[in-house]
């Protein structure tokens, strides 16, 4: 695990230089170089941090689920424990996904919130996590509390996809388009994808970590208590 | 409404909204004692002894369709009769809208009363664990109601109803298998 933290301290502070520091030019030459996004120019540069922790809100949400698909099939209170560490850095990153998106819709938008769909949508995410949440402090009881929670992640889950598909049919979004277009064809500068990538894979990295930590330190307090 | 406006009328997009947030708090507060009632007349066991699980789930199931569909009734006319500015264009769309959306409302109630039923606070808790279920259901609902007001052809409301039924058949049969591990606990 040592070596594992040190190259991710590395890989992200490489990221955040990176992300933050290369010049943006109107016409890029130089391989450093991010070419200026009309319209979005250097508030660009905050997808290097939104987007990984928008697609780790929804990661997180997925594993919560299999783990708690897991702990229903052999019962095992690990599997629990793997399911609420998830949802826990999820509601964080889900938290982070918000605040970053709200403060850069008060640049570009004028307003912090004006409940575009994708807004909506992540706050409908941040519900969810939160009613999760609220439902484990209520029962009393392991078992019954890992089951019901489990329960519950996977009701929310298989009722969310609808949530994504219903929300662009109802109101058009002002939310830039992520990298990949409608085609699935990537459209972005070669350097900013690079960035943009290591930052994915950074904070996917960062996200693993917290989460061994999390679940190693609930497993010491699950066996000292028995 | 008619009180609080005066002799203004609310605009009809309002009004099939504010339609559905009657009928969410009707289900909220009625739909949530379906399991609640079983734990506090001490009934729980002796249904866990009689029945199949499944039978319970849609025995239930079944109970708050009926329900719901009657308290729906009973709000669709006197709101329709009330409020002068709510005019329905296309009947057919708004009953199958009202139909679709008091069997989503059922099916995703009864999962959420019976995972409720084993909780300490569970009046509270109903609505904050119901909300994020059910609103892609309500905003298709609110959508569908808004196309009947605007006198919209039913074709046009054939992609809702698609979802609807999705929704409906999804979370019935995420219900029924997972239902078996509320139940025996």
């Amino acid at each position: 695990m040592g070596v594992f933290k040190s190259i991710l301290f590395v890989w992200m502070s490489a990221v955040i230089i990176l992300a933050l520091g290369l010049p943006m030019v109107a016409q890029p030459k130089a391989w450093y170089q991010f070419p200026t996004i009309p319209a979005l120019e250097e508030k660009a540069r905050i997808m290097f941090f939104h987007v990984p922790t928008a697609w780790l809100s929804t990661l997180a949400f997925v594993m919560s689920m299999i783990y708690g698909i897991q702990y229903l099939r052999y019962k095992r209170l690990e599997d629990d424990i793997k399911s609420t560490s998830a949802a826990g850095l999820g509601f964080l990153f889900c938290f982070l996904a918000t605040a970053t998106g709200a403060i850069w819709a008060r640049f570009s938008w004028g307003t912090y919130w004006n409940w575009d769909p994708r807004q909506t949508s992540i706050f409908v995410l941040l519900l969810i996590y939160g009613a999760y949440f609220a439902l484990r402090s209520a029962i009393d009881g392991e078992e019954k509390r890992a089951t019901l929670a489990a329960v519950y992640s996977i009701i929310a889950a298989v009722t969310m996809p609808f949530f994504m598909f219903i929300m662009p049919r109802i109101l058009a979004s002002l939310h830039p388009e992520p990298i990949l277009n409608v085609q699935g064809k990537l459209q972005m500068n070669p350097t900013m994808l690079v960035v943009f990538l290591s930052s994915l894979a950074g904070f996917t990295g960062l996200y693993y970590w917290m989460w061994k930590l999390q679940v190693r330190a609930q497993s010491f307090e699950l066996h000292r208590n028995n | 409404m008619v009180f609080a406006l005066g002799s203004e009328s609310a605009p009809v997009d309002a009004l099939s909204g504010m339609l559905w947030v009657v009928i969410f708090f009707a289900a909220m507060s009625g739909l949530s004692r379906t399991f609640v009632t079983e734990e506090e007349r001490g009934t729980t066991m002796t249904l866990q002894l009689l029945a199949q699980p499944s039978a319970v789930y849609f025995g239930k199931l079944f109970f708050n369709l009926v329900l719901i569909v009657g308290v729906n009734a009973f709000t669709v006319v006197l709101y329709t009769v009330f409020l002068n500015g709510f005019i329905i264009k296309t009947t057919s769309i708004f009953i199958v809208a009202i139909a679709l959306g008091s069997v989503g409302l059922a099916a995703s109630s009864t999962i959420i009363a019976a995972i409720i039923a084993k909780a300490n606070t569970k009046g509270t808790l109903y609505p904050v664990l119901s909300f994020p279920i059910l609103l892609p259901l309500l905003l298709t609902c609110i959508n569908a109601t808004r196309m009947a007001t605007e006198g919209a052809f039913i074709e046009e409301a054939f992609g809702e109803f698609q979802f609807l039924v999705s929704y409906i058949v999804v979370v019935v049969t995420a219900s029924s298998i997972l239902f078996e591990y509320i139940w025996k606990d």
